[in-house]
């Protein structure tokens, strides 16, 4: 079966790979480029743990084919910290607790990221609503939210308790 | 020891504290690996062939085209691995027995549930093993299944096993059932007991089986050496036990496999157990490459996990002045296609947080043709509290109590008997219930269609076997090894129990989980055991290292060791007539370690008994919709006794989270079959969990009534959270609208037809 070439941006890096044609994002960043950053949990969409961003656009990497990906922009969490410089979310997540066995953590930074783009200054309500695709069996979601809430007011510039 | 437990400590800045744990910043940048993480060169990939039918004699497998496919490297059926002589090993409450064990990894002579794996491929791409499953040919003559708990113990049910006999009755009966054990357990006399009551309440209850649902699947690496060596990567509670079982069932000894311990994502229990591991290691042994299987969030739904669906009824009596004088319950647990369900936990618990001069439980394990149940979080404790604690509640209301006070009134404390025999030996249940009472949300005053519930619970925590290792490095820093899977943030609570241990900072231990050939045995990262036993054998390790500085300072002292103290982090003079010598910290001993003594190392093994149990009680706030019959919780919380918070943020997360869980058990989750005996819901989309905008915080109360067994009064915190979850639910909603739910889940289609039901009696 021939493969489909694809060239994209990860993470701001052109990176160029061959799939086949049902091969999904999410099979091809971890199992082609090694990338195993973002989680599988369902393969179908409803747990976030593959979240990714794709031109921008939050995404299940489970839904998208590894060829879609063609003249496009992945975001990806290995992309998140600015070198070894934790992204604010990243370190609220360590100060808060907001992980307990981490393996929906980088699906669950990849949303919160996207949504502080949107709404820098979310209610508790909106941040429970964003995240409602991005399922966390460990926590009970309270620290995740502390966390979201507090990394927003220190993106925002404001001094935090 | 039967006494009020109170310990007094030091000071402490670590214990109980939030510092960063030590596994934090790569499981944030996505580089921590877990099960499905790993690779390795020449790497084949495994899939598993499952069965389509609930129950059915295997006639044939031809595995011949699937062979023949290109790309695929082997192919395997039950045949490929030793079978296992049928004997119930260990203690009763958690018996083995690896004839089953190894059908439930791959079917023998039957398939005895929809997904039972009965053979598996490796090939050279995922696509081409999952279009091998499809050429292998099976033949099958399909059975009458059986699903639910009572229609399997009817004696028309079709029978899953031609050598199961009931156990625990006298005499054994003489015909094969689906009821593999009868328990019972009793205290005193209940006839009498309830000759006394002035209000009896019994109900009967249901419950639904529901899926541990770690976000991580089940997944394996495996190579099989040449030379017979093999190594495991997979996402275990125990990469101990994942060594033992695998062994065992390929007939290998346990020194010829390695297992290395991935990052687990999550686990509650249901990842005490293996499913591809020896699959994997076979296919492996057939292909002469490594090979990796991973499992679908569809095969995780129908070949794993879930706890027990029940049925149940208790009884139980009450005076008017709220003493419970009597209670007895009957205990009917699914155990899923091979015995084991954790029915007698469920009848240990069932009663244990009241003092009852009175009182029997009776169990009933049964299999039938669904998923062997696994352990999930208390096992057992959930499912029988929800019909006790719903009991009570009622009671509560028949004398016009605080369902606080009652429980107050019969709370069991240290001294109390149980049902089991042994005395409790710890308090911190009237503490919880305290903790509760004075807590000003109990106050807060409810509007139309809410109502508030409470309910308590009861789990033995568990102790056992741990090893730690500790070695001092060259600069004073720590490497500190155990063997116990971090599920719950336990690395970062070994780390803060050495650097308190040894007067070090935090950020000077590494704390990390060895492989099985680099550690001393570890039993299961289960039952709470993990901060107490596994800290216990870190702290003695400390100790020991303590013991060694001030050895090797007396020694460059030339002084005796008893004039040596080691206080914050340094060995001093133990008083001014020892000479003025400045403290010798660890970093200056370690710094002169070749010559007094060598490397700095301690290795410390326990088998630790004298684990304290764990208590909870809650309240739940919620609203109905009558219209809908939907629930919106709207406050929850949830008191606990922990002994002692090490990691006061991860202490808090497990209560969090043992109530979200439940929460979901309570109002949505559940196992949905057809007609056929099809799982028709194997996905999260339809298993619904509970999603971040369903809840409310979560309020944590910590109640802190030392163990005095633990070197910082540990007890496990990470079961008891679920235990009274359902019932709380359960008893808010017949607060909220007049409604007694007995069955779970406790979804809106049932609520509405409560509602409705009641509207018509009415």
């Amino acid at each position: 079966m021939a493969k489909h070439h694809v060239s994209t941006t990860i993470n701001g890096e052109p990176v160029e790979f061959l799939c086949d044609t049902s091969q999904t994002l999410l099979d091809v960043l971890r199992n082609e480029l090694d990338m195993t950053g973002t989680k599988e949990g369902c393969g179908t969409g409803d747990c976030g743990a593959c979240s990714v961003t794709l031109d921008g656009e939050l995404v299940c990497s489970c839904l998208v084919l590894g060829a879609e990906a063609n003249g496009k922009a992945v975001q990806t969490i290995e992309g998140m910290a600015a070198g070894s410089e934790l992204h604010p979310l990243q370190r609220k997540f360590l100060e808060h607790a907001g992980l307990q066995c981490g393996i929906c953590t980088p699906g669950i930074l990849m949303a919160a990221r996207e949504l502080l783009k949107h709404n820098p200054d979310p209610t508790e309500e909106q941040v429970r609503y964003w995240l409602a695709g991005n399922l966390c069996r460990c926590t009970g979601y309270n620290k995740i939210i502390e966390a979201v809430l507090d990394a927003a007011r220190e993106m925002r510039g404001e001094s935090h308790a | 020891m039967l006494k009020k437990t109170e310990v007094a400590m030091n000071p402490s800045e670590l214990i109980g504290s939030r510092p960063v744990r030590p596994d934090g910043v790569p499981k944030v940048m996505g580089l921590a690996q877990y099960g499905a993480d790993y690779e390795l060169p020449g790497m084949l990939w495994g899939k598993v062939l499952r069965s389509p039918h609930a129950h059915a004699r295997i006639i044939s497998i031809d595995t011949s085209r699937a062979k023949a496919l290109p790309g695929v490297k082997a192919v395997m059926t039950a045949a490929d691995m030793p079978d296992q002589a049928f004997a119930y090993q260990g203690p009763e409450r958690v018996q083995l027995n690896f004839w089953h064990m190894t059908r439930n990894v791959m079917a023998r002579e039957k398939v005895l549930f929809v997904g039972h794996p009965l053979a598996a491929v490796a090939a050279t791409s995922q696509a081409i093993a999952a279009a091998a499953l499809d050429l292998i040919d099976v033949q099958y003559e399909v059975l009458p299944h059986v699903i639910n708990v009572e229609e399997a113990m009817r004696a028309d049910a079709p029978v899953l096993f031609d050598n199961l006999f009931t156990r625990g009755v006298e005499p054994v009966p003489d015909k094969p059932s689906n009821v593999t054990r009868i328990n019972e357990i009793k205290a005193g006399d209940i006839d009498s007991g309830f000759a006394k009551a002035d209000e009896v309440v019994q109900m009967s209850f249901t419950t639904e089986p529901v899926h541990q649902g770690y976000i991580e699947p089940h997944a394996a690496l495996a190579r099989w050496g040449a030379d017979g060596q093999c190594e495991v990567w997979s996402s275990s509670q125990g990469h101990f036990v994942v060594r033992a079982y695998t062994a065992k069932l390929l007939g290998l000894n346990v020194s010829d496999v390695v297992v290395h311990p991935a990052e687990i994502g999550g686990g509650f229990g249901g990842k005490t157990v293996i499913y591809l591991e020896p699959l994997a290691l076979t296919l492996s042994r057939l292909s002469g490459h490594p090979v990796k299987m991973v499992m679908s969030r569809e095969e995780v739904f129908q070949a794993t996990g879930p706890t027990s669906g029940s049925s149940m009824t208790v009884k139980m009596g009450v005076t008017r002045d709220g003493k419970i004088v009597a209670a007895d319950g009957v205990f009917k647990f699914q155990a899923g296609a091979f015995p084991g369900s954790p029915v007698m936990n469920a009848a240990m618990c069932a009663f244990s947080v009241y003092d009852l001069e009175n009182a029997r439980a009776v169990s009933y394990d049964v299999v039938c043709n669904r998923p062997k149940a696994a352990a999930y979080r208390a096992p057992g404790s959930p499912i029988a509290a929800f019909a006790v604690e719903s009991v009570v509640d009622e009671l509560a209301r028949r004398i016009g109590m605080d369902p606080l006070e009652l429980r107050l009134k019969n709370a069991v404390k240290a001294g109390s008997p149980t049902i089991w025999g042994p005395k409790h030996a710890h308090d911190g249940f009237r503490e919880t219930i305290e903790a509760l009472m004075n807590h000003p949300a109990y106050k807060a005053p409810l509007g139309p269609n809410q109502g508030r519930g409470v309910a308590s619970g009861f789990w033995f925590n568990g102790g056992g076997e741990s090893t730690a290792t500790l070695h001092v490095n060259e600069d004073g820093s720590i490497a500190l090894a155990t063997g116990s899977m971090d599920v719950g943030g336990s690395r970062a609570s070994m780390a803060i129990m050495a650097a308190e241990t040894l007067g070090v900072p935090y950020e000077s231990v590494r704390s990390t989980v060895a492989d099985t050939a680099s550690i001393g045995y570890n039993f299961l990262t289960g039952g709470s055991r993990i901060t107490y036993a596994t800290g216990m054998a870190v702290v003695q390790a400390c100790q020991k290292v303590i013991e060694d500085m001030r050895a090797r300072a007396a020694m460059i002292w030339d002084v005796d060791i008893e004039s040596v103290v080691w206080q914050n982090g340094a060995a001093r003079p133990a008083d001014p007539s020892v000479g003025d010598f400045a403290p010798l910290t660890l970093k200056d001993i370690a710094a002169k370690r070749a010559v007094t003594g060598g490397p700095i190392v301690a290795e410390v093994a326990v088998n630790a008994g004298g684990q304290a149990p764990g208590f909870s009680t809650q309240f739940c706030d919620l609203e109905v919709d009558p219209e809908t019959g939907a629930v919106k919780i709207l406050r929850y919380v949830a008191a606990q006794d922990v002994g002692r918070a090490i990691h006061r943020s991860y202490v808090e997360g497990q209560i969090e989270g043992g109530v979200v869980q439940g929460i979901g058990w309570a109002l949505n989750e559940t196992y949905i079959y057809n007609d056929r005996g099809q799982l028709e819901n194997p996905g999260f989309l339809d298993y619904r969990v509970p999603v971040a905008s369903d809840l409310p915080m979560i309020e944590a109360v910590i109640v802190e009534v030392p163990n005095p067994n633990h070197p910082f009064g540990v007890k496990g915190v990470g079961e008891v959270n679920i235990v009274p979850v359902m019932a709380a639910v359960g008893n808010a909603i017949r607060d909220a609208v007049g409604v007694r739910m007995t069955a779970l889940p406790m979804s809106p289609p049932a609520i509405l037809a409560a509602l409705d039901a009641e509207a018509v009696s009415a």
